[in-house]
Formats: structure tokens, C-alpha cells, sequence
């Protein structure tokens, strides 16, 4: 395990007594790509600015890019490319600006051509000197991600990218962070989207700060120890809320025309769904949002005990 | 919608408290300290003269409310350091002599030299001095002398308004605003910058680049240093051109001292970003900054009018001393060991509010 770039111990943030990170440990290697999940609110950007050096941890300890977390945030931040959840650049500077500003801060030579380049793979150089605010979404957030990688960061964090950016414009996005990985920069990206999850390489599911699960999404979903039925046939979407709280069912919850049920034990699955015969029951794979849903569920019990 | 903006408006108690704090402050100033008939003046007084009408006069003025004599010189040109130097407003020079030859009836002079930089401040005090000699001598010119009183005036009051002979109002506000325009330039534009980074969201942008707080602070501050000389030239110009304002220093030490009330009033406004939470706060943190600016720092109102906890006050705020400096190097001819004092107290200042500014700068999110 030489070749971690993140390596954080027990991080935990607290703002005005209220604790929004809580002993969170992230390990993550050269060249992958790692989604950041867990519901609004979780601590997800919290615990990104503090590994790229925004905001110190009240607790814990770790090395980015073997540098510590602390003691060398001005180091940190040189090598670490961080795209914030709200558009940042400066809307009333044009595209070219904006990319020639970050390549000034850091301090980059051959200025003019990794500008030039980035516009080129941005497929915005003929566009250059149009102003970033009258840009469209999608193509903010492209800029966004353009300038981040300016400076050839080893690590890039991203805070909700593709929030509000249409399906088409996310394939590509997500194409080109497979890209930059391939090229050795690892990633950590945090997101609502259960699609994206499943193009990360790995996960980490946060929820009220704490780390709930990790690993690859088979190791989560098997982790959960979830078993799940998939029910189909007339009227099978309307038995949600009839199922919904017989023992052994988690969660029921209505999928297009068929349901979906889920819970610990596949035996008492079978048992609480057996009165509903017209309905064609079959064994499915969980899927990363029952998962998460349980997880969250699970967590809200713990949090109230606590309190 | 009333209820809403009530609700909105309580969120933000900075710019509650400002309000409130505005009518109190304005009270304060206008009412107890501007005052445009100044007492209790600073004087010198150089009395060559041992005769009793001499004594008279010493004592007469300082028996009026007007002056406070502060200085009694005897080497020449002791009492023109002093009034170069600001520190008296008025020199009252009784020559050698003076006794005998008012009684011989030869009319005597006597001089009064007046820093008439600001002639608001020296007019009413002329008069009284005229009055307070012409007192005096009734008093002493009893019996034979009596003669002296009537008629002609015993004495010749030969009065000397320097720096500004004609009492041009204008000689002395349009380098004074100079220094009003500059400052409030100066800390309005650098201090809505910051709060704007932070209101716009590009402030995270800024603080995840390995800048540190002292290049953010420079980068901050030229581009409007340039803007103050542009504005420098154009005020200076016009109070050369049309206003024919005299220059009687040296250009390079008007332009050094601008710089540095220029740097000064930067780093001042980069510190109350740093404070303000909005543009709206920093903008009315600036206004509460120049509201003593204009009123107190000597510009609108004369200084020695003022009481001495305004002085005091005053004196705190960079406008004052570069007011002065500006003042001093047009009107007077300053040179650079004249200004010094002034330059050294505008350096100190810059001095800590720079450092107050950079520490408070955090390179975190909030």
C-alpha cells in the first residue's frame, strides 16, 4: 500500500458545536477513481476542503500526496486540482482569461500554449473570448474542470459536478475523468447520481459525517447483506406501501411497473411477499440505491440513540 | 413582502448597527465638534520689547478666548519654524523698540503673521487681535499719552497672511481634496473587491490556489494604486490650471506622500473586506470611514475649531496627516525633513494596518 495519495485518520470537522465530519478515514491509491456519496448535508464538502488544504481538521491527521495535512497546505494546494460545487471562476473575465489567470497563480511555464491546449480540448478555442458567466451550464462546469487540471494536478477533487448538467454533457465529462485517471491523476468525486457511482472505481458513502461504507460496489452491496426481490406482473408497483413494513422487508419501492423489496433475509422476503401470488417473484441484485437508502436508515436509528 | 424585508433586514445586525449608529455619530460631529469660529489658537508670541505697552499687549492676548499663546520665541526666525511647522497659527512679533517709539508717536509696527492656509479659521482671529491691542493700549495711553489714542491708530498693525496672501478659500480645499477623493476611492474600491470574491463564490476558487494572503493583498492593491495617480494627476492639474494653486515644494515629495496615503488607504480598505461579510457592509464600514474623513480630518471644517477629543480623534485617520502633508508641501513648501513627521506616522499606520489585514486574511473557507 505504497502508493496512497490520500491517507486520512479520523478527520473530523465541527462548526459551532455541531460535528459535520466525525472521525472519517479515506485511503485512496495513485490512478483511481473514487465517488464521494451520502445525502445533502452529509459532510461531503467538508471533508474535500479539508484534503486539498481549505479548511483544517479539528481532528485527526493525515498525508496528502505524503505531504501532511496540517503543515503543508500551501504545498497541498499546488498539487491538488479542486473543483468547487458552485460555478467559481470569474464570470465577467472571458474563457481565455479565466484559464490564463490559473495558469498565472500557479505559476506555470509555457503559459500560452497549456492555455491554447485547454481551449482546444475544451473544443472552446474559437469561443475563447466570450465571457465565462454567459456560458451555459454544461459548459461552465467543463471550464470549471479545465482549469482545475490546468496546473497537471496529481489529485483532483470534485465537489457535485454535474449537478444540473444534462445527460449527454455528463457521459462526456465522466469520459474524460477516465481519461485523466488513465493518465495517473486520481480522483475523488463526490455525487448524488447512482449512475456515476457505478463508473467510479471505488466508493465512500458518508452520511451525518460519518463513513458508512467503502470499497468497490459488489464489496457494498455485499457488505450490506441485503437480499432483494424483484416482483412483477399486474398491479405489482401499487403493493409498495401494503409491503412496506411487514417484518423482514426494509424497504418496498415501485420501479416503472414492477417492485422492488429488499431486506436482510431472503427467506422472510419470500414469506412477506407470499400472499401476493399474481405477482411473479425473482431474485435480484440490490441495487446501490437500496443500499444506500438502508445505510442512511440505519444511520438516522443511530443518530437518534445518540441523541 | 414588509415582513419579509424587516425579517431579511434583522438577519444582518452589521448593517442594523450602522444605522443606528449613523444618526449618533453625524449628532456628535456636527453638534459638538465642528465649529467654524475656532478658539483658544495656538500662538507665538516674539516681544522684543521690555516697555509696559509690550506687557500689555502679552497680556491682552492671552486674555482673549481666541488664542492660546503656546510659545514665547526670542531667536528670529524661531517663531516661522513654528507656524511652517503648524504647531502655531499665529506669530505676533513685537519689535525692539516698540515702547519708545509709541510714545515718540512714530506709529510703531507691530507684525502679525498668520498661517492663512485655511482663511475660514483666521478671519475672525485677525479681528480680535486687533481689538485686544487696541484695548490694551487705551489703557496704558492715560495722561500725556492720551493724546496718542485718538486720532490715527498708535500703532501699526501690519498683519501677514502666509502661504495663502489672498485668502483664496480654494488654495486650501482642492489639495484637501485631493486627499478626500483619494481616500475614498481607495477604501471603497479595494474593500468591495474581497467581499465580492466571497459573495460571487470565487473566493474558494482563489483560496484552493497556493497564493498566499500578502500576494493576494498586492494583487488586490495595484491595479487601483494606478487608478489613484490617475486621479492624482487630474486633481493636481486642475489646482494648478484653473485654480492656480501654488506649488511650493517639490513634486517628488508631493507624489511620495501620495503613494504612501494611496498604499495606506489600500491596505485599510483590504482590512475592512476582511471584516465586512457583504459588499453592502463594506460598503457602509467605507462610509462610516469617511464620514469623520471629511468632517473631522480638517478639510470641511478647521481643525483647531474642533474639540480635543475630535483632535484626538482625528488624528487616528490617515486623511488628517496626509491632509496636511499635501497642504504643507503646496502651500508651504515642505521639504522632506518638514514632512517627516507626518510621512512617518501615515508609514506607521500603513504598517499595522497591513499586518492587521494579512492576519485576518484566512486562507480557509469560512
Amino acid at each position: 500500500m505504497s502508493d496512497l495519495v490520500i491517507d486520512v485518520r479520523g478527520l473530523t470537522k465541527r462548526f459551532g458545536g455541531r460535528t459535520v465530519v466525525d472521525d472519517v478515514n479515506l485511503q485512496v491509491a495513485r490512478g483511481s477513481i473514487c465517488g464521494f456519496l451520502g445525502p445533502n448535508g452529509s459532510g461531503k464538502t467538508t471533508t474535500l476542503r479539508m484534503i486539498c488544504g481549505l479548511l483544517i481538521p479539528d481532528a485527526g491527521e493525515g498525508e496528502v500526496l505524503g505531504l501532511d495535512l496540517r503543515k503543508r497546505r500551501g504545498a497541498i494546494k499546488g498539487r491538488v486540482g479542486y473543483m468547487t460545487q458552485k460555478f467559481g471562476l470569474f464570470s465577467d473575465l472571458t474563457i481565455a482569461e479565466n484559464l490564463e489567470f490559473f495558469a498565472r497563480v500557479h505559476g506555470l511555464d509555457r503559459r500560452r500554449e497549456r492555455v491554447a491546449e485547454a481551449l482546444e480540448g475544451l473544443g472552446l478555442a474559437t469561443r475563447s473570448d466570450q465571457l465565462a458567466g454567459k456560458l451555459s451550464g454544461g459548459w461552465k462546469q467543463r471550464l470549471a474542470l479545465a482549469a482545475a487540471v490546468l496546473h497537471e494536478p496529481e489529485i483532483l477533487l470534485l465537489d457535485e459536478p454535474t449537478a444540473g448538467v444534462d445527460p449527454q454533457a455528463r457521459r462526456e465529462f465522466w469520459d474524460q475523468i477516465h481519461e485523466l485517471a488513465q493518465g495517473g491523476m486520481t480522483v475523488l468525486v463526490s455525487t448524488h447520481y447512482m449512475d456515476e457511482a457505478e463508473r467510479c472505481h471505488e466508493i465512500a458513502y458518508i452520511a451525518y459525517g460519518r463513513m458508512l461504507a467503502r470499497g468497490t460496489i459488489g464489496e457494498v452491496i455485499a457488505g450490506s447483506g441485503l437480499q432483494a426481490l424483484l416482483g412483477e406482473g399486474p398491479g405489482a408497483d401499487r403493493l409498495a406501501t401494503r409491503i412496506e413494513g411487514r417484518p423482514g422487508v426494509a424497504m418496498a419501492a415501485p420501479f416503472g411497473t414492477a417492485i422492488h423489496v429488499c431486506g436482510p433475509d431472503l427467506s422472510a422476503l419470500r414469506a412477506a411477499v407470499a400472499e401476493f401470488d399474481g405477482v411473479t417473484w425473482r431474485e435480484a441484485r440490490p441495487s446501490l440505491e437500496d443500499v444506500f437508502i438502508h445505510l442512511m436508515r440505519g444511520a438516522e436509528d443511530n443518530s437518534v440513540v445518540v441523541a | 413582502m414588509v415582513f419579509k424585508e424587516v425579517r431579511q433586514m434583522l438577519r444582518d445586525p452589521g448593517t442594523i448597527g450602522m444605522m443606528l449608529m449613523m444618526p449618533i455619530v453625524q449628532l456628535t460631529i456636527f453638534g459638538f465638534a465642528i465649529n467654524n469660529d475656532p478658539r483658544q489658537l495656538p500662538m507665538a508670541l516674539e516681544i522684543n520689547d521690555t516697555s509696559q505697552f509690550a506687557r500689555s499687549i502679552d497680556a491682552a492676548l492671552r486674555n482673549t478666548t481666541y488664542f492660546r499663546v503656546t510659545h514665547v520665541v526670542s531667536a528670529p526666525g524661531e517663531g516661522e519654524r513654528l507656524l511652517k511647522d503648524g504647531k502655531v497659527q499665529f506669530l505676533v512679533t513685537v519689535p525692539v523698540d516698540f515702547g519708545r517709539d509709541l510714545v515718540r508717536g512714530e506709529r510703531p509696527q507691530l507684525l502679525v503673521t498668520a498661517d492663512a492656509t485655511d482663511p475660514a479659521s483666521t478671519g475672525n482671529a485677525l479681528g480680535a487681535i486687533q481689538q485686544a491691542v487696541d484695548g490694551a493700549l487705551t489703557h496704558d495711553l492715560i495722561g500725556p499719552l492720551a493724546a496718542r489714542a485718538q486720532g490715527t491708530p498708535p500703532v501699526d498693525l501690519v498683519i501677514h497672511r502666509s502661504y495663502n496672501p489672498e485668502g483664496i478659500t480654494s488654495h486650501n480645499t482642492v489639495p484637501g481634496l485631493l486627499a478626500i477623493v483619494l481616500s475614498m476611492t481607495m477604501v471603497m474600491l479595494t474593500a468591495l473587491s474581497v467581499t465580492r470574491e466571497v459573495e460571487q463564490g470565487t473566493m474558494e476558487n482563489l483560496l484552493a490556489t497556493p497564493l498566499r494572503p500578502f500576494e493576494v493583498m498586492v494583487g488586490k492593491i495595484v491595479p487601483y494604486l494606478v487608478i489613484g495617480i490617475v486621479q492624482m494627476v487630474v486633481i493636481l492639474s486642475a489646482a494648478l490650471v484653473v485654480f492656480h494653486v501654488p506649488f511650493e515644494g517639490t513634486v517628488a515629495l508631493a507624489l511620495f506622500s501620495t503613494l504612501l496615503f494611496m498604499i495606506t488607504s489600500l491596505a485599510l480598505g483590504f482590512m475592512l473586506s476582511t471584516v465586512a461579510t457583504s459588499q453592502l457592509q463594506a460598503m457602509q464600514m467605507s462610509f462610516f470611514y469617511m464620514l469623520p474623513s471629511i468632517l473631522l480630518s480638517g478639510f470641511a471644517f478647521p481643525f483647531r475649531g474642533m474639540p480635543v477629543w475630535a483632535q484626538w480623534l482625528a488624528e487616528v485617520l490617515p486623511t488628517t496627516h496626509y491632509i496636511r502633508l499635501v497642504r504643507g508641501i503646496m502651500l508651504k513648501g515642505w521639504t522632506l525633513a518638514d514632512a517627516a513627521g507626518q510621512l512617518g506616522v501615515l508609514a506607521v499606520m500603513l504598517a499595522v494596518l497591513g499586518t492587521v489585514a494579512v492576519r485576518r486574511y484566512q486562507d480557509t473557507v469560512a
